[in-house]
């Protein structure tokens, strides 16, 4: 039985606290960009960028990225990965880079996503913001913003649904045993 | 999602599979119109070019394929191998297999040789052209830069137009678009029908104004002008006259339809020039899909499991 873990409210509520972290830290939104990871990353960029552009009332730029061809389990996993649109809508030397994506585990996805980016240009700085930060990593990797920290089982699942205008958010783990 | 280690055919694909390289592709198309035109999914990988016959362009389209998707890349031409010196095609094969290859692009005049390849060795065989069989990717191609511009394949009449006999590109190209629910006709001097090809679920016409009428795609072959010495063909002035692609015979066709050529074209033979430099013509877009739907067949290929 799944378990819930946020509902739509809790989630709004990370969101908003996120999005004033993004802005505290980069003292406003100059030379910031939002880049979601395909594909749990790109709705929730979208909603940070939406809450920061009402927090500080600029425009700022919102990208899509798909990380497929840059894993490092192409041989080992079972099913092929379909590819999905990258998007990156701005020059992002010398910009500050924040991937964003719904959960972090292994860390292995955020590695494939730097390299990624860094083919599209040399960002000054690249940050990491996940709505849940689940542990196991195994690279050496962290969160610059995150919604939860949330200890898990190696064999649990924890999945994210979020939708356009928020209503219907939520996680839930689903228990491994 | 591939489900055999081999590229050999497309009459050995699914539609399923035909359309997960199509989407795989098109990722890959994005790729190449970046600045920075390479991934590293084929790592560490080596891909070898078995070239039997003379070829420029696939041969290429492979090593640049291979090249953008970071593998290592060797050319093995027949002109300068052991093969002049007597070797036997196996003995061949199992060389380059001891060499460490993960792939072979082979291409080969007699057909059934990467069939041959594929039982032999455990590493990926991708058919790169096999006797007048099947040239898979060059149709993969095709339904690639037909589904760019008409966004479905379903229910569109497909004309090819030429050398049927000896093309192996029109034999994949008509299992391709006959599996994607195409109507495929083919028009042809009487002496360039295969005779089985009433099987194929295709039309066969001998005159361009009717097999041209309301076309979607018109797709002209290059008429080999290395095998026609048997006499298939009065004149090559009389297979233009009646079956080069002109300006004129082409306002049968829909409105919007595109002209696509595999290449290398003959003008003044196969089309004419206008035609062939016209706004209808998709003739080098076809050449930048190739490389796109090539790195789709390398990169699903590498993720199968062996």
């Amino acid at each position: 039985m799944p378990k819930q873990l946020l509902d739509h409210n809790d989630i709004k509520r990370i969101i908003r606290r996120m999005a004033h972290e993004i802005v505290e830290k980069n003292k406003g939104t100059e030379n910031l960009c939002l880049v979601g990871i395909q594909k749990g990353g790109v709705i929730l960029a979208r909603r940070l960028a939406s809450q920061i552009e009402t927090i500080e009332s600029s425009r700022i730029e919102v990208g899509t990225l798909d990380i497929t061809f840059y894993r490092d389990d192409l041989n080992t996993k079972t099913d092929q990965p379909v590819v999905k649109k990258t998007e990156i809508p701005c020059t992002i030397t010398n910009k500050t880079v924040v991937l964003v994506d719904d959960v972090l585990y292994t860390g292995r996805s955020i590695r494939a996503a730097m390299d990624a980016l860094i083919d599209f240009g040399r960002p000054a700085y690249i940050r990491l913001a996940v709505l849940i930060d689940r542990g196991h990593r195994e690279l050496p990797i962290r969160a610059d913003y995150a919604g939860k920290n949330l200890p898990t089982s190696f064999q649990d699942r924890v999945e994210v649904t979020l939708t356009e205008d928020g209503k219907k958010d939520k996680a839930v783990l689903i228990s491994g045993k | 999602m591939l489900n055999t280690k081999d590229l050999l055919g497309i009459k050995e694909l699914t539609p399923e599979e035909i359309y997960s390289i199509l989407d795989t592709a098109s990722g890959f198309k994005d790729v190449l119109q970046r600045d920075i035109k390479k991934v590293p999914p084929l790592r560490g990988k080596t891909v070898v070019n078995l070239f039997f016959e003379p070829s420029t362009r696939t041969r290429t389209s492979f090593e640049l394929a291979a090249k953008r998707l970071s593998a290592d890349v060797v050319n093995f031409s027949v002109a300068t191998s052991s093969v002049t010196k007597g070797e036997t095609l196996k003995d061949t094969a199992l060389t380059i297999k001891a060499l460490g290859a993960d792939f072979v692009v082979i291409r080969h005049s007699s057909a059934g040789v990467p069939h041959f390849l594929s039982r032999l060795l455990d590493i990926s065989i991708i058919n790169a052209g096999d006797g007048a069989n099947e040239h898979p990717t060059q149709a993969l191609l095709d339904l690639f830069t037909v589904l760019s511009h008409k966004k479905k394949i379903k229910g569109l009449i497909i004309a090819i137009i030429g050398d049927i006999v000896h093309s192996r590109v029109a034999r994949s190209c008509i299992y391709a678009f006959v599996k994607l629910g195409a109507r495929v006709r083919v028009i042809c001097p009487p002496t360039l029908t295969p005779p089985e090809i009433t099987n194929l679920g295709i039309e066969v016409f001998h005159n361009m104004e009717k097999g041209l009428e309301d076309a979607d795609v018109i797709m002209t072959l290059r008429l080999q002008l290395e095998r026609q010495s048997k006499g298939f063909l009065p004149s090559l002035e009389e297979y233009f006259y009646l079956y080069g692609l002109t300006s004129e015979r082409m306002r049968v066709a829909k409105g919007d339809a595109i002209v696509m050529h595999p290449g290398p074209m003959n003008r003044g033979v196969e089309i004419e020039s206008e035609v062939a430099d016209g706004r209808q013509s998709v003739i080098l877009e076809q050449v930048t899909n190739g490389l796109a739907v090539r790195m789709a067949v390398l990169y699903l290929l590498a993720g199968v499991k062996k």
